[in-house]
């Protein structure tokens, strides 16, 4: 990118033309495209969908002599609808990032150290393949656990199963969705998915809490945000920070932080004794009303006031607008919802709060997903596991995902059985799981750590092996099956050919099962073989999916509650329950109840984190067409405390926490945009890995200073928004 | 003859930079220079606070200073379609256009040594596309079209909307106007 292209190279370059284009693969971007332009070059467009966060936006690689040029979206996808945010866009600087793992390497150091030497994937993959089988002779098949996140998930969860543990912790679940997807579980008998089944475009009033749509970029979430915006939809935006999306709310309120509940309890109690609830939606769908209207008594707005800041008269008026505009009220119950380790209970407030104004399966609220789906093949049953996984460990309403907090503690203690391997894939887990002491005590435990990635990320860099995954523009993945209004499908196919030795994810499992002696379970050739079976077995053409990317099934959608459309709650009662009875057979609250967190001493500011528009947590921070437009995150100070602290704006400090870590020198950005008990940092910067190039040195971990957590006791999440700064001035930045 | 334009509806726009990093690759634009932003302002004090966020590019106005102040003849405005554009072999690099633009839409592309700045992706629109910024702009934001046609989605736009120009008291008539308002004109 950075190659000088003045007159005289030009001339010299142009003077190729004749000895022919087609023979010269090293040729700049800015050439290709303008020999694309004269007519002496033909782009070939590749359709394929997107890896850099996990919308999975259906998307056209523009690819002209074997060099992806261009990322536009695909126009027949659902999830992109023909755009792609600015992340999607700068995919190619991914693919073209010098500083990608380029071959597998095995390390000559202490772990840690970062010390290694290249090796060839038959060496690398024996050593793997070597220690999975002395693991499993010396402990159990058990003793291995997976990490992992994304479309790597596919080809690596059926090899751990394979090799006949199931203890998988993914991220996604206790550090991120888990808690809300338990929530709404519990009240509706279903999550809302992702994407997220909301029909934001067809809302008269949105309610986001804590969620910064616009900074939390989902592709096709935010086109229906803006539409509805433009369409004239009233937004209440619930957010300690005045971010992008409260600066078009018609009412924000900018709450103390951890007392969601206390004004998710007071509108509930409000719209409960002016009875501005859906009688009629109620009464047909729901039970528990009686006893849900008795436990919310006390919490009336005034109570909630004192707890959350926001003026009584303030959540009477929104309660208001919410009744106003029901049913086309589309609450939003949130992605990241780890917080306060009571996150269940909260995203059941809001589940509850969606069943009053009746939104569930109406216009403007949650819509319902298409009940069609495809044909499962058949596989070889995985073998029968003779412990327990630790997937739920004394968390009830785990699930499936996993826990990796817990495997973590488990590494570290060694029971109820000892982990003696772990394999990470796509997942960073030095940035995405709390405690980071504990994350490394852990690893320091383990006889073998063997990391899939493209990038060397903090936790590939403390690996003992590193096998390196070509990107998403190189290799076919699974089919992504999308279950909105629609049934859809997508290819994921390679754009160009894997660069340096980097290879597709699903070769990396089957070479590993191939030498574990597991190759009964990847029956096939390819994935692409693998692919093209599943298209005949569920009646789709594969070569048109080669050519269109996104096949639309027709007639698949159902999208609203009518006669001949009746909701399904796949409940214990089959209602939605406003009172859950699993929950009190289990020892908790049926009903969500009001506890009070702790609150900042003076002093002291509490941590609060999120996401910026042009970065996925940590794996986009290098790539360098990204990094130009966000290089280093901030730590954002009300301007008040900065003037009493005599902190300027743009100098640099330290935060300190409750426990005495400290963080690496941080920019301050003092601002009126903020309350001035909380502070916020973009997560994902403050990287350990001096491979990184781009982003070593620049900013400071979030979750470096998150050294405490609550977790939550139904299912297991790990609250992070429960630490504690200090700000120290004058930082030392190089 | 079109009249090529650009519509902002800001009510729209979300910060989310796509049409910046599309912008960028599309026209292959240098390493820390941008042909496109998006400029975030608040005013205000906690709680009472307001935001606007505003895309800003070359304006292709009717009344150009930076082709008026080109000493070489390179920037032009041309005639068929009245997008402000440069004759690169022309340019000498000397900057009177960057000075005389009111809008900082211009930079010296510091890779190449001459002027550059948006064409409105006048090599997509030959070919029957809408530029980078636009077919990409997840808010579906900006609005592209000819101003002159009253079927276009630009001109319907910019009737049912109250609309402005940037800096309309410098009288370079710009053709890339912005829907701040929530009403609709009477």
């Amino acid at each position: 990118m950075t190659a000088k292209f003045s007159r005289r190279t030009f001339l010299k370059t142009s003077g190729l033309v004749s000895a022919g284009i087609a023979a010269t693969s090293m040729l700049p971007d800015k050439f290709l495209l303008w020999a694309e332009e004269q007519g002496m070059l033909k782009a070939d467009y590749i359709p394929t969908y997107c890896e850099v966060c996990f919308w999975k936006c259906g998307a056209m690689a523009k690819v002209i002599n074997g060099r992806v040029v261009m990322l536009e979206g695909n126009p027949k996808h659902p999830g992109s609808r023909g755009k792609l945010c600015g992340r999607g866009n700068g995919g190619a600087g991914l693919l073209y990032d010098p500083n990608r793992l380029k071959t597998p390497m095995i390390s000559v150091g202490k772990r840690g150290e970062g010390k290694y030497r290249k090796a060839s994937w038959d060496e690398a993959l024996n050593v793997v393949a070597e220690k999975l089988t002395k693991i499993k002779q010396q402990y159990g098949s058990e003793a291995v656990a997976l990490f992992t996140h994304g479309t790597p998930t596919d080809h690596f969860l059926p090899l751990l199963y394979a090799y006949g543990s199931q203890n998988v912790g993914m991220p996604s679940f206790a550090q991120c969705r888990g808690p809300r997807d338990v929530g709404l579980e519990l009240t509706f008998g279903e999550s809302v998915g992702s994407p997220e089944r909301l029909d934001l475009a067809n809302s008269k009033l949105i309610v986001l809490l804590g969620s910064h749509l616009g900074e939390n970029m989902h592709n096709s979430q935010v086109q229906d945000f803006s539409e509805a915006m433009a369409s004239g939809a009233q937004l209440i935006v619930v957010d300690p920070r005045f971010s992008i999306a409260a600066g078009k709310a018609h009412a924000w309120l900018p709450i103390r932080p951890a007392t969601d509940i206390a004004l998710l309890l007071a509108w509930i109690n409000v719209i409960i004794e002016e009875e501005w609830y859906d009688k009629e939606y109620l009464d047909k769908y729901a039970t528990g009303f009686t006893e849900l209207a008795a436990a919310v008594k006390a919490y009336t707005p005034e109570w909630a006031e004192k707890e959350t800041d926001i003026k009584a008269d303030k959540i009477v008026e929104t309660a208001r607008m919410m009744a106003n505009n029901a049913p086309a009220v589309c609450i939003h119950p949130g992605r990241h919802a780890t917080w306060y380790g009571d996150d269940v209970q909260r995203t059941r407030c809001l589940g509850i709060l969606m069943a009053l104004l009746g939104t569930w399966g109406r216009e403007g609220g949650v819509f319902i997903a298409t009940k069609s789906s495809f044909p499962k093949a058949a596989s070889k049953p995985f073998p029968e596991l003779s412990v327990e996984a630790l997937n739920t460990c004394g968390y009830p309403l785990a699930g499936a995902e996993g826990l990796t907090h817990v495997i973590r503690s488990s590494t570290i203690s060694g029971t109820p059985y000892p982990i003696k391997g772990w394999i990470v894939s796509g997942t960073n887990l030095m940035k995405a799981l709390p405690n980071q002491k504990e994350t490394i005590e852990a690893i320091n435990k383990l006889d073998l750590l063997v990391a899939i990635d493209v990038m060397p990320f903090d936790t590939v860099m403390m690996a003992d092996v590193i096998l390196p995954e070509c990107t998403y523009l190189e290799r076919h993945d699974a089919l992504a099956i999308g279950k909105g209004k629609m049934l859809t499908v997508s290819l994921r196919q390679p754009a160009v050919k894997p660069m340096y030795e980097s290879k597709p994810g699903w070769w990396i499992a089957k070479e590993l099962a191939n030498r574990l002696g597991l190759n009964e379970y990847f029956p096939w050739n390819t994935l692409e073989d693998k692919i093209k079976a599943q298209c005949s077995l569920c009646n789709i053409s594969y070569d048109e999916l080669k050519k269109e990317g996104t096949i639309v099934i027709p007639g698949t959608a159902a999208p609203y509650i009518t006669p001949l459309n009746p909701p399904e709650f796949k409940t214990a009662s089959g209602k939605i329950e406003l009172f859950s009875k699993e929950l009190k057979e289990k020892g908790f609250d049926p009903i969500p109840r009001y506890t009070k967190h702790p609150q900042p001493q003076a002093g002291e500011f509490r941590l609060v984190y999120g996401r910026n528009a042009v970065h996925t947590f940590s794996r986009t921070t290098n790539n360098p067409e990204l990094n130009e437009l966000f290089s280093e995150n901030e730590v954002w100070l009300n301007t008040k405390q900065a003037r009493s602290l005599d902190i300027k704006n743009g100098s640099y400090v330290t935060l300190v926490n409750q426990d005495g870590v400290k963080s690496p020198p941080l920019k301050v950005k003092a601002t009126e945009r903020i309350r001035e008990d909380c502070v916020y940092m973009v997560h994902g910067f403050g990287t350990t890995s001096k491979e990184l190039k781009n982003v070593f040195g620049k900013g400071a971990d979030d979750q470096g200073l998150v050294t405490r957590y609550a977790i939550d006791p139904i299912c297991g999440a790990t609250g992070m928004r429960v630490n504690f700064v200090r700000i120290e001035k004058g930082a030392l930045h190089a | 003859m079109p009249k090529y334009g650009m519509v902002i509806d800001q009510r729209r726009c979300v910060a989310c930079m796509a049409c910046v990093v599309a912008c960028k690759k599309e026209n292959d634009v240098p390493h820390g220079q941008f042909r496109t932003r998006v400029v975030e302002e608040v005013e205000g004090e906690f709680p009472a606070l307001r935001m606007e966020l505003r895309s800003e590019l070359c304006n292709h106005c009717d009344n150009p200073p930076c082709v008026y102040n080109c000493p070489t003849g390179a920037s032009y405005k041309r005639s068929e379609d009245g997008l402000v554009l440069l004759k690169k072999y022309r340019c000498v690099g000397c900057k009177s256009c960057l000075a005389a633009c009111p809008y900082d839409a211009r930079y010296i592309n510091h890779e190449k040594g001459f002027a550059d700045k948006c064409t409105l992706c006048e090599h997509r629109i030959k070919e029957g596309k809408s530029p980078a910024c636009v077919a990409t702009c997840v808010g579906g934001s900006r609005i592209f079209g000819d101003l002159d046609d009253p079927e276009s989605l630009v001109s319907i736009v910019l009737r049912e909307n109250h609309s402005h120009v940037l800096l309309e008291g410098a009288g370079t008539k710009p053709r890339i106007y912005y829907i701040k308002m929530y009403s609709k004109p009477e």
